[in-house]
């Protein structure tokens, strides 16, 4: 494995990894909850890119990334319950968690 | 580049992959709280160990525990599996190739424009916590604001409807 | 002499490093206060559970183990020899990876908890400036462990016991961190020799332990009610209670992983012991000015063994509270005083000295507290308590 140019290309390139992961996930699987999984996967990339700027980049210590970071991760944190109790919801209408089966507004 | 890096990034992808992957949800649900894990070892190597702690206490002590919860509440578990990836690995492998490619692309074409600062930052908790009630005083309110907005709706989402007399 | 006494443990490991080359003396350093954490903990643990069983058995008017050894002081030898050749029953239906696992993983998270502690002046493993976030952070990981446990025994009991057990640690857990987080507003930082040192001074020959100030009394009430919640000792220990559950999320587990479960959750009772002492208890530091002379790691392990003999006391004495009870108590009670007592801790700071805070804070503190515990009894249809004597 060759050396980066420099370090933070190699972050940027495991961010880039793991939100096309998280992006496939979301796209290609039907039960919900893998999907809610991807796109926390997304927004964890996401996360790193900002820690990575953060700390290459010129001002670190005006914190920048980091509060875009920390405020980032309570927002998905707040996402992911109400999403998972919306799939709870659902559930419990539809007797289903797969998304290929939840394609009717009726009932 | 050390070795401590490659080696997070492994854990880190190989966990990912391991759960948009895996037919059974709790080992998805596991394997997603291992690249939760590795993500925020990468933040400790990063030098963002208040980001990266925030990252072990809310994503994996709370965000993981809601996702198998989830599972468990939709019976997700229960069906016998045959096989171990699911029906469809072949497809996300190849849009996650594809993504990746034009990505990588761009942060690889993008090499001489990236800064290159390599001393550590003297930050301290003490200049967070002043940052958070100073400057990011506004956000931090609407977050909070947002959180509350939050953990009612889920609840509200959730809750048993009261039985209607027939 | 007595500041070489204090520092033994420091010297020790200096001498012991000075043998390596130049190069790896400060890894070598850290690995040798691992190995002491290592050594020392689980040595604990084992007086530990001969001390429970005899104290919970005196309580109880019997003794308790003494067949082994002088007062039974050799019963965990027993135990972990019994523990070690014990067949290791994996049920056929059950997830072997995951099995296999969670003790493992449970184990690791409350180790690293130690990592923080400060037992004595400089002999904190690592000094890190965001160590109490650390702390919990670890904490956090042992949920994950539980539900692992519990689900991957296929086991309805388990998987009832780890429900409940994730469920109650969820939430104490915030009322822990509230808790703490007084001590953090004024102490001014989240590393914990810092707190020590911000209670480590004397007016005559008190201490300045925040125990002793009206927030941090009943800020320590609160982290005692939820370090007993979150190591699931009673009288919150439905989920691995006996007489309910079998024995809750361990239910399945025999030999050797079992006595790692319970290591765990002596070892998760020791650091949030040794966290309590940190915070309000003055860490390493001596109740009395005179008394300084005292090495300050005998402090420290004096008050956390003082706290596990509170821990075993309640046990002896108080029935379990049924499940509902506990997150009742938990969401309705604890979670508004300790709210409340966030925002009289910001009273004490920003009132400055004086008398006047004392009172000031005492009575709201006292009168939040009978109120909200006369609004929990409302529902309450208790009635005189009576006595019937055998004659």
């Amino acid at each position: 494995m060759t050396a980066f140019p420099s370090p933070l290309v190699g972050y940027l390139l495991v961010a880039a990894v793991l939100f096309a992961i998280g992006l496939a996930g979301a796209l290609v699987r039907r039960n919900a909850i893998i999907v809610l999984i991807g796109i926390e996967l997304m927004l964890n990339s996401a996360n790193l890119n900002l820690i990575a700027f953060w700390r290459f980049g010129p001002h670190p210590e005006a914190l920048t990334g980091m509060m875009f970071a920390i405020l980032s991760i309570a927002v998905a944190a707040a996402e992911a319950a109400v999403g998972l109790g919306l799939i709870i919801s659902i559930y419990r209408h539809t007797n289903t968690a797969e998304l290929d089966k939840i394609n009717r507004l009726k009932g | 580049m050390n070795a401590v890096f490659y080696l997070l990034a492994a854990i880190t992808i190989a966990g990912g992959l391991a759960a948009i992957l895996l037919k059974h949800l709790i080992h998805a649900a596991l394997a997603v709280t291992v690249a939760f894990g590795g993500i925020a070892l990468l933040f400790l190597q990063l030098d963002a160990q208040f980001v990266g702690f925030a990252q072990f206490l809310v994503y994996i002590g709370a965000v993981a525990i809601l996702i198998v919860f989830a599972i468990l509440l939709t019976h997700g578990a229960e069906l016998p599996r045959e096989g171990v990836f699911s029906k469809s690995w072949i497809t996300a492998l190849i849009i996650a190739a594809g993504v990746f490619a034009v990505t990588g692309w761009a942060v690889l074409q993008s090499v001489d424009a990236v800064p290159q600062r390599n001393t550590v930052p003297a930050v301290s908790v003490h200049d967070i916590g002043n940052a958070l009630v100073g400057r990011y005083v506004l956000p931090l309110e609407i977050v909070g604001l947002l959180l509350t907005a939050a953990t009612i709706g889920a609840v509200i989402v959730a809750m048993l409807e009261k039985e209607r007399s027939r | 002499m007595a500041a070489n006494l204090d520092r033994v443990f420091i010297l020790l490991r200096d001498w012991l490093i000075g043998f390596l080359p130049a190069a790896i003396r400060p890894a070598a350093g850290v690995v040798l206060g691992v190995i002491a954490i290592v050594c020392v903990f689980p040595g604990l643990f084992a007086l530990t559970t001969v001390f429970e069983r005899k104290g919970l058995g005196r309580m109880q008017n019997r003794i308790g183990p003494n067949r082994v050894g002088p007062f039974g002081l050799f019963q965990p030898v027993a135990d972990g020899i019994k523990a070690l050749i014990k067949e290791d029953i994996v049920p056929v239906t059950a997830d072997a990876v995951v099995h296999f696992l969670a003790p493992l993983t449970l184990v690791i998270a409350v180790f690293m908890e130690f990592a923080v502690l400060p037992m004595g002046r400089n002999m904190a493993l690592v000094d890190m400036g965001s160590g109490l976030l650390f702390f919990f952070a670890m904490s956090a990981s042992t949920e994950l462990s539980v539900f692992m446990a519990g689900w991957s025994s296929r086991n309805k009991y388990s998987m009832l016991g780890a429900m409940r057990a994730i469920a109650q640690m969820i939430s104490y857990e915030i009322v822990l961190v509230l808790s703490s987080v007084t001590v953090v507003m004024i102490a001014g930082s989240l590393s914990l020799p810092k707190i020590v040192d911000a209670q480590n001074h004397y007016t005559g020959v008190f201490p300045h332990w925040y125990i002793f100030t009206p927030w941090g009394f009943a800020a320590c009430l609160m982290f005692a009610v939820a370090a007993t919640a979150e190591t699931n000792r009673s009288p919150f220990d439905l989920p691995e209670g006996e007489s309910e559950l079998v024995a809750g999320y361990h239910t399945e587990y025999s030999g050797f992983k079992f006595a790692l479960f319970f290591l765990g959750e002596y070892l998760a009772m020791f650091s949030v012991s040794g966290l309590g002492a940190t915070l309000f208890l003055g860490g390493w530091s001596a109740p009395f000015s005179f008394l300084a002379f005292i090495p300050s790691w005998f402090w420290f392990f004096s008050k956390v063994m003082l706290s596990i003999f509170v821990f075993i006391w309640v046990r002896g004495t108080l029935p379990r509270l049924r499940q509902d009870q506990l997150m009742n108590f938990a969401w309705k009670f604890a979670l508004p005083f300790t709210l409340l007592d966030l925002l009289v801790t910001a009273l004490w700071h920003f009132l400055g000295a004086g008398w006047q805070r004392w009172v000031f804070c005492t009575v709201i503190l006292v009168a939040a507290y009978v109120l909200m515990g006369l609004g929990q009894e409302r529902h309450k249809r208790i009635g005189h308590r009576t006595y019937r004597y055998a004659d």
